[in-house]
């Protein structure tokens, strides 16, 4: 059914990946950068489909759903850090959070 | 109709994903975020995977964003101008935008990947359950105490520790 081969899939999510790398170097607001995070994680997702399903075997498919699982364990643990964060020091950008550095 | 499809769901993926980063407000980022998901969900029905778009779009548009959007809304924090970037902050990410560009597209031009064919069965919900309930056995448990750690976190971390609660 799909139309083109796996290197059209890589490129995706070469893609993806690269722009969610470049938003959590680019972007200042904590919870933007974890979006992007997430972004990369879900190119290594469709990079993991694609090879499964180019190779015929199951093993990539499960792996994503294992991926998926950490995903949503990450979001929740990060967000509860982001609002312990913020209601001790009433910021989320990350420009303002420099107390290690000193 | 499914080349049409695949430049459809390409433009949703990378398109979102670009104004989920060039965005200012948290909330569109998010909804751009979304969009970007939606994509990567219809290009995992062209690749036979309907079951993980289903996931993907369960887990993420229904519970991932949603919880992003709440964090948003509790947190409230207002959109201002960012600080404007270091002059070395620029140059690298300049020359690395540059280096990762080219390096996508000698991928893509000359990837040596062996030109395979999507043939063969698809895989349906027993061959997924027979695997998870075989081969990955182990994982899953491991995947689910996982999941059972970091809702205790969760938990200890939104907890607010005050003098009271330490003296009881």
């Amino acid at each position: 059914m799909s139309p083109y081969g796996l290197n059209a899939y890589i490129l995706i999510s070469a893609l993806l990946f690269a722009i969610g790398f470049f938003g959590v170097l680019l972007r200042k607001n904590t919870l933007v950068i974890y979006m992007c995070l997430e972004l990369m994680l879900i190119a290594s997702t469709l990079g993991l489909v694609a090879f499964s399903r180019f190779n015929h075997t199951l093993d990539g498919s499960v792996f994503v759903f294992f991926i998926l699982t950490i995903a949503a364990a990450e979001v929740a643990v990060g967000l509860a850090i982001i609002v312990a964060l913020f209601r001790k020091r009433h910021t989320i950008a990350v420009e303002e959070l420099n107390t290690l550095k000193n | 109709m499914a080349n049409l499809l695949f430049y459809l769901f390409t433009f949703l993926a990378v398109g979102g994903a670009l104004l989920v980063v060039a965005n200012r407000n948290a909330v569109n980022a998010a909804m751009f975020l979304l969009l970007s998901l939606v994509g990567v969900a219809g290009l995992f029905v062209l690749l036979d995977a309907a079951l993980m778009a289903f996931v993907l779009l369960l887990v993420y548009a229904g519970a991932v964003v949603a919880l992003f959007l709440f964090i948003i809304m509790l947190l409230d924090t207002t959109p201002g101008a960012q600080k404007p970037f270091k002059k070395a902050t620029i140059a690298a990410s300049t020359l690395g935008g540059a280096l990762l560009l080219l390096g996508i597209v000698s991928l893509s031009k000359r990837g040596m990947l062996p030109a395979a064919e999507a043939t063969g069965s698809v895989p349906t919900l027993k061959n997924y359950a027979e695997q998870l309930f075989t081969t990955y056995l182990l994982p899953v448990q491991i995947v689910g105490f996982m999941l059972l750690i970091a809702m205790l976190g969760v938990i200890v971390l939104s907890k607010r520790f005050t003098a009271t609660d330490k003296a009881s």
